[in-house]
């Protein structure tokens, strides 16, 4: 009965990492860019988070909301400032602004208030509820709903709406889409602005559940679920969703055989298994090389 | 004859910058503080020359840098700390094992490319630190203790001797196969270069000098620590190369002094020198992608030397 408990533990924090990694991984389907950046849009959803709730008083779900709407214009103008003028340079280039562009967001807000952890509120009822002779929390059940619900919201977006028809073509091929008459500009401006809501609402749910932050937090999340969307096949939003879940899994796994300082080199080692077994990922396709 | 002359010439130049140095420390006229700070100038300056052979010179994206550092630092330490080895043959072993660790991790990930070998460089500079933190024998988090023993004669001597190797690997026939490799791995091997040999070949010389760098850094504190060589680490030296300009070895050696001038003034403000250090990264690739110097080497402004690209540009 424990491993179904270490199960769920391992599910709850591999839906955050799938958040995160679908931010990840629709923006390099788009752009082909790492956004390294992306780690700290999470860490600012859960100061946004932790400020709406302790500071203002608001309870769970508007300020899910309202780090999510914040975060999405932290997005749009990290995407416009910093790598817009960079979509015809070297990739060497890209890299290296996104890295500079995601420690200075770090330092910055280090600067602004001070590099302490916050202890985060708790605003869920902790309650459990035996299933099965499992004892599962009622916060662990609400992230994996509030998880589900925004994939599915994600997915409704990406295959049924005009916006979501023009991301796939933007992605796929963007000088046709552009002579098809889509604005190019601004499907890849809403492509980082969903992605980063996703990463917002995965900093306050990670708060709530760890109730602990810090100006540094983004940085081991970002990079494993970087790994989870590699793991996935990036590029691809179900692959992303499918490599958070074995990797959250993984890890609980690992730290429970009582290896938990090997937890982060856990992620890592799967990283390098897959870039080097299968680089296009679980779900991926083999492209062949053209000169 | 005239590449020769270039070469002696350099030499020479070197070896007075530093007999007036070890003069000014000997003498006293140097307060430790500066001397220090010249230390850390040359162990970066290695540091940084040696990750510009494995991105500028071959082109391959690195940032895993500091886990070959770690290696370095740690094999050294405990060279002459456990093993009683003197500080010559600890630096020597660092480097080597350094150097198999560079094999070992570039075999594997250098048929990647682009941004799956920097993510690749990265996991792999992350899993050695986390080795070193597991590891009872070295202290684990709470770091092993180092005696001081590097000097001004160890770093300028090592700096030297790195700078005249990359060098003339560049200058060499390896160093054309590689920039061949960098400029289009296509064609170079369809030109036929082996183009995996000369990747491992350039990340292995890479990772050497590393571990040198590395051996003198743990030398050079009184405590070395996993937390000393994390991604941080690996990113403070590829802003060097990256900043200096891509290609440029005299570029990496020019923005590795400047920086780490600019970073010991900055000392007691941490976050403001992170955030001068990010805004300058991402202005420079903003508007300046090809880095200060270019692929040019500062020898080309003297016409003379075009092909001495020797050792006049450091100790400065």
């Amino acid at each position: 009965m424990e491993w179904i408990q270490q199960l769920v533990n391992g599910i709850s924090l591999g839906s955050i990492y799938a958040l995160i990694a679908l931010g990840y991984t629709m923006v390099y389907g788009i752009i082909k860019l790492i956004n390294f950046a992306h780690g700290e849009v999470f860490m600012i959803g859960a100061f946004i988070g932790f400020y709406a709730i302790g500071g203002w008083g608001l309870s769970f779900v508007p300020a899910l909301l309202l780090a999510m709407a914040v975060c999405a214009i932290i997005g749009v103008v990290i995407e416009r400032v910093a790598y817009k003028r960079l979509r015809n340079a070297t990739r060497i280039a890209a890299l290296i602004t996104a890295i500079g562009v995601s420690l200075f967001i770090q330092y910055g807000v280090i600067y602004i208030r001070g590099a302490q952890p916050e202890a985060y509120p708790n605003v869920l009822p902790s309650k459990t509820f035996e299933i099965f002779g499992v004892n599962i929390s009622s916060q662990s059940l609400l992230i994996l709903s509030v998880s589900i619900i925004l994939m599915i919201i994600l997915q409704f977006i990406v295959h049924r709406t005009k916006m979501g028809k023009a991301m796939r073509a933007v992605s796929f091929d963007a000088e046709a889409a552009r002579l098809m008459g889509i604005n190019v500009d601004r499907t890849i401006s809403f492509t980082f602005a969903i992605g980063s809501a996703l990463a917002g609402a995965a900093g306050v749910i990670f708060g709530t559940y760890y109730t602990k932050i810090d100006p540094l937090m983004g940085v081991i999340p970002g990079l494993k679920a970087f790994v989870a969307a590699v793991l996935g096949g990036i590029g691809i939003i179900p692959g992303a969703m499918v490599g958070g879940l074995v990797l959250g899994v993984v890890e609980t796994v690992v730290s429970a055989f009582g290896y938990s300082l090997w937890r982060d080199a856990a992620a890592f080692i799967i990283l390098i298994l897959i870039l080097i077994f299968k680089p296009s990922g679980l779900f991926g396709k083999n492209t062949r090389e053209k000169v | 004859m005239k590449k020769a002359k270039g070469f002696w010439l350099s030499i020479i130049l070197s070896l007075v910058v530093y007999g007036v140095v070890q003069f000014l420390i000997n003498s006293g006229s140097l307060n430790p503080f500066y001397a220090n700070t010249l230390i850390f100038i040359a162990i970066n300056i290695i540091l940084a020359v040696s990750l510009h052979l494995v991105i500028g010179i071959t082109g391959q994206f690195s940032i895993g840098h500091a886990g070959f550092l770690a290696v370095g630092a740690y094999i050294s330490a405990i060279c002459t700390m456990k093993l009683e080895f003197p500080f010559i043959a600890a630096l020597i072993v660092g480097g080597v094992v350094a150097a198999v660790a560079g094999l070992m991790v570039g075999i594997p990930s250098l048929r990647l490319k682009g941004d799956y070998l920097a993510i690749a460089t990265l996991g792999f500079a992350e899993i050695i630190r986390i080795v070193f933190l597991n590891i009872d024998y070295v202290g684990g988090a709470a770091g092993m203790q180092v005696s001081h023993l590097t000097d001004w004669t160890y770093a300028f001597i090592c700096l030297l001797i790195t700078i005249l190797v990359i060098v003339n690997f560049t200058n060499s026939r390896h160093g054309r196969a590689c920039i061949a490799i960098r400029e289009n791995e296509i064609a170079a091997d369809a030109m036929g270069i082996n183009t995996t040999y000369y990747k491992v070949a350039a990340f292995a010389l890479g990772s050497f000098f590393a571990g040198i760098a590395g051996g003198l850094y743990a030398h050079n504190f009184y405590i070395i620590q996993p937390t000393n060589f994390g991604f941080l680490k690996s990113f403070d030296i590829l802003i060097f190369v990256v900043l200096g300009g891509l290609g440029s070895l005299s570029g990496a050696v020019i923005s590795a002094i400047l920086l780490t001038i600019v970073s010991t003034f900055l000392q007691d403000y941490p976050e403001t020198r992170m955030i001068i250090y990010s805004l300058v990264l991402v202005i420079v690739m903003l508007y300046r992608p090809q880095g200060l110097m270019g692929t040019k080497e500062i020898t080309d402004y003297f016409g003379k030397w075009t092909n001495a690209k020797g050792g006049n540009s450091y100790g400065k």
